[in-house]
């Protein structure tokens, strides 16, 4: 199977001279299609960065990243909007994300300058996306103050479902939200991957969220890749220092503290 | 009738605390802080939202009680009460403190004694990391402090004051001089932690300390309160969070938050590994650790949200989210089952003595 995402020698470096910072250095990867992949690393090393990247709102420094076998690095303004169309994101901060005078099928409806359907077209498509994130269409008619987190960050994927998109990025999507919160909106990201085959690309510095969803787990560290594999190699047998350290650090509920 | 329940039930756990007069310490002396049938609630135009109802509980010298719940549970508004930093249109109706040997009776409209804040009880409040100054050095922000609490106090009295605080913790004394910009996140909320003691005060809430952080600098931050309990820099810590795998790191007990009452509370190992309240299971089912049973069991989470507080449900309070909920549960306020050292309030847990609900879910 060919792979859906390839990541080549992506660098970005931020800074001049003596301020320099690689934020991504020299990463390399390939996602197949229908998989979760878990990026997972401490603040500041480069996650976000690279999520940027891949959605295409920095340019990368140097390197190259292919979508379905087609060169998609630097593209032209104009050819972005088509991109969006197959990659799209799901963000850290449920409340900030918002705009607060938008009830969320205003919020939903303003997808269609990007996917030019409009009338019942736009309605199916509303309730399709509603219906993958188990929300009711009440929330329609509601404003963002009315929602709770998880069903904010649950508005969020189904906006992001209206494109229907081969690639989600969700970037500490459910860093905010309470534990109890927290398995909800996950099990929201599995499913869609069991029922519409869609590839995630998932961003935490949480190792048990990435141990509960993830097929592949990369690691890493000040902008390096320092490890990747299948979850189960990486979490319960990993190689390098880093990531036993990093392992070695999470609270757990049972065992040795 | 629920104002009367609710006395018994203030009632009973006070009889259980004066049980324990075997015990080397004795009552009253051996706790650091014990407070007893908090209320408090937000003025609303129309009704008033009781965020903390009814909540008793002790922090023993030398310990750490975690405080755990979802958000909108009333955790950061007890911490606000217990640190005596409330303010309208948050009102402390009642209830009574008692912090080394000195006694507060929150009345309303009487304000607690400013002079207690910081130096008796002192608040870390959440996200305190973020509410350093950008444009002040971190020195000079704690000469302020001891300013505003001593009044005349030489600048570099202070300094010196707060340089040996950081010393004694191994921290290096140079981030006095650094600008908020130049500190790590991690790093930043230590310097919080260091200069919310910087008075001695008896007690230290501490609201999510450790929640923006990353592993690593989370346990970094653990230590640290550790070490200030040790070194006796503060008596005790309230330590509030919703992260059940971090109150295990650091707490000696817990307690378990919902819909402003407290459900269950006990020794954090007993808490944790045999709970007997509903709730508490659903907590702890939720929780994502990086442990191989995760990868084959489907977590659900908790349905449904807390409820609102200016109408909480009748009966207990957590039986619409409830897989356990009995009849009684609708209507009826659950009892407290336990004894005085682990204790849960639930119907179900009366039908069922000693056992932990975890299986029953």
């Amino acid at each position: 199977m060919t792979d859906l995402l390839t990541v080549e020698g992506l660098t970005k470096v931020f800074g001049r001279k003596a301020s320099v910072v690689r934020a991504v250095d020299d990463v390399s990867f390939s996602i197949s299609p229908g998989s979760i992949t878990t990026v997972v690393g401490e603040s500041g090393s480069g996650k976000s960065t690279l999520a940027r990247l891949i959605l295409g709102l920095i340019p990368p420094t140097s390197g190259r990243i292919e979508l379905n076998g087609k060169d998609v690095t630097n593209l032209p303004n104009r050819e972005l909007s088509g991109y969006w169309r197959e990659v799209q994101a799901v963000f850290q901060d449920p409340f900030s994300a918002f705009n607060q005078f938008f009830h969320v099928r205003r919020l939903l409806a303003r997808s269609r300058r990007l996917i030019g359907v409009d009338g019942d077209a736009l309605e199916e498509r509303m309730q399709f996306a509603l219906d993958q994130v188990g929300l009711d269409r009440e929330v329609l008619h509601k404003y963002p103050h009315q929602l709770s987190g998880g069903q904010r960050q649950r508005v969020m994927i189904a906006r992001a479902l209206m494109m229907r998109p081969v690639l989600l990025i969700a970037d500490e999507a459910t860093s905010m939200l309470d534990a109890s919160l927290r398995a909800n909106v996950l099990n929201v990201l599995t499913d869609l991957r069991r029922d519409m085959g869609l590839t995630i690309l998932f961003i935490t510095h949480d190792i048990g969220q990435a141990c509960y969803v993830s097929d592949r787990v990369l690691v890493m560290k000040q902008g390096k890749l320092v490890e990747s594999g299948p979850a189960d190699d990486v979490i319960f047998r990993p190689q390098n220092e880093y990531t036993q350290q990093l392992l070695a650090d999470v609270p757990r509920l049972h065992g040795e503290v | 009738m629920a104002r009367s329940q609710r006395a018994k039930r203030g009632a009973t756990v006070t009889l259980d605390v004066s049980g324990v007069k075997d015990a080397p310490d004795e009552v009253g002396t051996g706790h650091l802080l014990s407070a007893r049938g908090l209320r408090a609630a937000y003025a609303g135009r129309t009704r008033d939202t009781v965020a903390v109802d009814d909540v008793s509980l002790y922090v023993n010298d030398g310990e750490v009680l975690g405080i755990a719940g979802e958000s909108g549970c009333g955790k950061s508004t007890l911490a606000a009460v217990l640190s005596l930093t409330a303010r309208p249109p948050l009102n402390v109706l009642g209830g009574e403190l008692d912090v080394a040997g000195k006694r507060l009776s929150f009345e309303p409209d009487k304000a607690p004694p400013r002079s207690w804040r910081g130096t008796v009880v002192s608040l870390l409040p959440q996200g305190a990391m973020n509410s350093l100054s950008p444009t002040m050095r971190v020195g000079d922000f704690a000469v302020r402090i001891v300013a505003a609490h001593e009044g005349k106090v030489k600048r570099t009295d202070a300094l010196a004051r707060a340089a040996e605080r950081f010393t004694q913790l191994d921290l290096p004394d140079r981030v006095l001089q650094a600008y908020p910009h130049q500190l790590s996140g991690g790093m930043k909320q230590r310097v919080v932690t260091v200069l919310s003691t910087l008075l001695d005060p008896q007690l230290l809430i501490a609201d999510e300390p450790t929640s923006a952080l990353d592993v690593s600098s989370q346990r970094v931050v653990i230590e640290l309160l550790r070490e200030m309990i040790n070194q006796r820099l503060v008596g005790g810590v309230i330590f509030v969070t919703h992260d059940l795998p971090v109150l295990r790191l650091v707490a000696d007990r817990v307690a378990i938050m919902y819909a402003g009452q407290i459900h269950e509370t006990g020794p954090t190992e007993d808490v944790i590994n045999r709970a007997r309240h509903p709730y508490t299971g659903a907590l702890l089912r939720s929780v994502l650790v990086p442990e191989p049973q995760i990868r084959t069991r489907r977590i659900a989470g908790i349905t449904g949200s807390p409820p609102d507080l200016a109408a909480p449900p009748p009966g207990c309070r957590f039986h619409p989210r409830c897989s356990l909920a009995m009849d009684v549960c609708h209507t009826e306020q659950p009892p407290i089952v336990g004894d005085e050292r682990h204790y849960a309030t639930c119907w179900w847990a009366k039908d069922h003595p000693g056992e932990p609900v975890e299986a029953h879910l």
